[in-house]
């Protein structure tokens, strides 16, 4: 086994690691510093994008694919035929170190499958990061999988040498995680994000106390669901995320369209289609939540559990609430005109700043590359709405959707009201012209 | 007093001369169509008046620009200088004739001609730098490591100090092929020089096996069934490909 070339090595290993969506390097700034190697940046340095289209910004790969669990909807499940590799300690952090003088990554994305057993994984990994840190004083961005039911002294000493710790939800509820992945339980998994959580508030208050206390990762945590293997609603779903961010102080959380990879009773046939449209309205839902000052409660509700799939939930919330538009641009607060489809963070800033200096009319915003595609309908400037725009929710919806869509929808607004979401599109055409504009 | 302004300016092509240009508009009362370097090519009816460099003039257009607009303004202007598009040194001057009359306000008039001209042209520039910070590949030769960009701007003065910064202890040289100028860190020192050409040995056999490791890397990290390369494309546009370690045969 120690045999294999690292080449061979980093293939089974990188190719295991893939499906992990968190690839980003941003939440510290760390300057660099005369002996040592690397920085980190606050804002995030992506080196490369791939075939997908994905970010690369860390070496992103397992320790290990050689597990001792057995989880349906995983590839390294003991009881699958595949091939096997474990890195060296040395190897993994001599590599990683040789790829960042090169600036091809900005540091390195660490997990695991499960080695014997949840504690002797943990280890072999501090070992891998204290090499990295002490030997080659690296400074860059480190972010490591937290393994779930290892002692939590072996995380903290793990946390400490990491910049963001994550541990995997997997799946979106209890009883999904016990039907697919017996070995690991909620518990397991919730009780570390708490110790993560609880670690991060006491190393702060030492640092107070003490100036060159080590930070316990100071970029956060995060965590990552599968999406689209088991029943719940992006309601269900949604909620979940607003709880992680509130109740553990998550910094991101990430959703994996489930990719069939393995023939399983209880998971969706391996010739399906990965719900990527669906994951796509998730990130959009999950922004607002984040950066536009939405309560998950204002997206869906009980009655409506899922999202349109035809326009983002930005527009529809936009569309279900059209009384509250159109808004002023000249006057209407930061927090309104976040709610504008089509204004994103920098297009109100701009907007905000611009009119400090005189008020604004349509061709000042084009000018300002202020997109008004979307936002055309639902503003007005100097009490004026854009010439020829019909504001009733048709004629926006209309204007909305792409002449293709509208046509193959057949006109949706006749058939079924599109406020109300259970719109289920199955059709493949239409699915794919909409993939499309993504 | 009506300004002037059937004119053109040749300048020496340096930040200096730049600051010199808006130095003589504003003491002449001329506002030039055009102001260009002698490496640019142009035709102009109007007759031409060449701008010689002073040093302390264009200090004493820098401090007046900080004075009388902003930092903010400086440093647009230093970006601007930067481009490599044509007439930006009469965005420039426009952007500054502005910001004279009404002050620090200038930069938040996003809708006014001159200043969103001024705008987009630097966000462009800042935009390119910070595609360089993630976009180059060294290489090591014998222990030094070598890096080659073609960028539109002059991005080296951008990228220097992020590169000093993460590689403390390393020597290296960054060669911008379309300007002929190169970074070179040594000594924890770095210095921006013009170099003509740069001709390099070829690579040994660890850098060669990291390369190949890189592009392993690369290529099994794509996910089959979500292939897209238009997003690629998006996020990495394809004038950057031509240096890309993963992109070399």
């Amino acid at each position: 086994m120690s045999s294999m070339d690292v080449i061979d090595k980093l293939t089974i290993l990188c190719d295991a690691a893939k499906y992990d969506v968190a690839c980003t390097s941003s939440g510290v700034d760390r300057s660099g510093k005369p002996g040592s190697l690397g920085n980190a940046a606050a804002c995030g340095i992506c080196h490369s994008f791939s075939a997908d289209g994905r970010c690369i910004a860390l070496l992103k790969v397992l320790l290990s694919n050689v597990c001792a669990y057995d989880c349906s909807y995983c590839v390294n499940r003991k009881s699958n035929d595949i091939q096997r590799a474990t890195f060296e300690p040395h190897e993994l952090a001599e590599l990683m170190i040789q790829f960042y003088r090169r600036n091809y990554i900005e540091g390195l994305f660490l997990s695991s499958a499960v080695i014997r057993n949840p504690d002797y994984t943990c280890e072999q990994m501090i070992e891998v990061l204290s090499l990295i840190r002490n030997t080659y004083k690296f400074r860059g961005y480190i972010h490591v999988k937290a393994i779930p039911g290892a002692d939590h002294r072996l995380l903290t000493a793990l946390g400490l040498l990491a910049d963001r710790m994550s541990i995997n939800l997997e799946l979106p509820s209890h009883d999904s995680l016990k039907l697919l992945a017996p070995d690991k339980s909620r518990d397991d998994i919730l009780k570390p994000m708490g110790m993560i959580k609880t670690g991060i508030h006491e190393n702060r208050t030492d640092l107070v106390k003490y100036k060159n206390t080590p930070q316990f990762v100071p970029a956060g945590q995060s965590t990552q669901m599968i999406v689209g293997a088991t029943p719940e609603t992006d309601y269900q779903i949604i909620n979940l995320s607003a709880a992680l961010y509130k109740k553990y102080e998550l910094k991101r959380v990430f959703y994996s369209a489930y990719i069939p990879v393995l023939e399983d009773s209880n998971l969706p046939a391996v010739n399906s289609k990965p719900q990527l449209l669906r994951e796509h309205r998730l990130y959009q839902a999950d922004w607002l939540l984040r950066f536009y000052k939405f309560d998950a409660t204002e997206l869906l509700d009980e009655q409506n559990q899922n999202f349109n799939l035809l326009i983002d939930p930005k527009c529809n919330w936009a569309l279900n609430h059209y009384d509250f538009f159109p808004v002023e641009i000249n006057t209407a607060s930061y927090e309104v005109l976040l709610r504008v489809p089509g204004l994103g963070v920098t297009g109100v800033n701009k907007i905000i700043r611009a009119r400090r200096t005189g008020s604004l009319d349509f061709p000042d915003l084009k000018k300002m590359n202020i997109v008004l595609k979307r936002a055309q309908y639902f503003i007005t400037c100097r009490g004026k709405s854009m010439l020829g725009i019909r504001n009733d929710p048709e004629a926006v919806l209309r204007g909305l959707l792409s002449k293709q869509s509208w046509e193959l929808a057949g006109s949706p607004m006749e058939q079924f009201s599109l406020f109300d979401n259970t719109l289920s599109i199955e059709k493949g055409e239409l699915y794919k012209c909409l993939t499309g504009q993504i | 007093m009506p300004y002037r302004s059937d004119i053109a300016y040749v300048y020496d092509g340096s930040f200096d001369g730049l600051l010199c240009c808006v130095y003589e508009s504003y003491y002449q009362k001329e506002l030039p169509l055009l102001i260009f370097s002698p490496d640019e090519t142009q035709e102009t009816i109007f007759p031409v008046k060449e701008i010689s460099t002073n040093h302390a003039f264009a200090e004493r257009v820098e401090q007046s620009i900080c004075v009388s607009i902003s930092h903010e303004a400086m440093r647009l202007v230093r970006l601007c200088y930067f481009s490599s598009e044509k007439g930006k040194e009469i965005v420039a001057l426009n952007f500054l004739r502005l910001g004279f009359k009404l002050g620090a306000r200038v930069t938040n008039m996003l809708s006014n001609d001159a200043v969103s001209k001024m705008i987009s042209l630097t966000r462009f520039v800042s935009r390119e730098g910070m595609y360089y910070k993630e976009f180059i590949r060294f290489s090591d030769y014998n222990g030094a490591l070598v890096a080659i960009i073609e960028p539109k701007s002059f991005v080296l003065p951008l990228i220097v100090q992020h590169f000093c910064d993460r590689y403390p202890s390393e020597q290296f040289l960054i060669y911008d092929e379309s300007h002929k100028h190169a970074i070179i860190y040594q000594n924890f020192k770095p210095t921006i020089v013009p170099l003509e050409d740069l001709e390099l040995p070829e690579a040994c056999e660890t850098e060669v096996k990291y390369r190949e490791l890189w592009k392993r890397f690369y290529n099994t990290i794509a996910i089959e069934s979500r292939i897209n390369p238009k997003l690629r494309m998006n996020n990495m546009p394809k004038r950057y490909w031509k240096h890309l370690t993963e992109f070399q045969d």
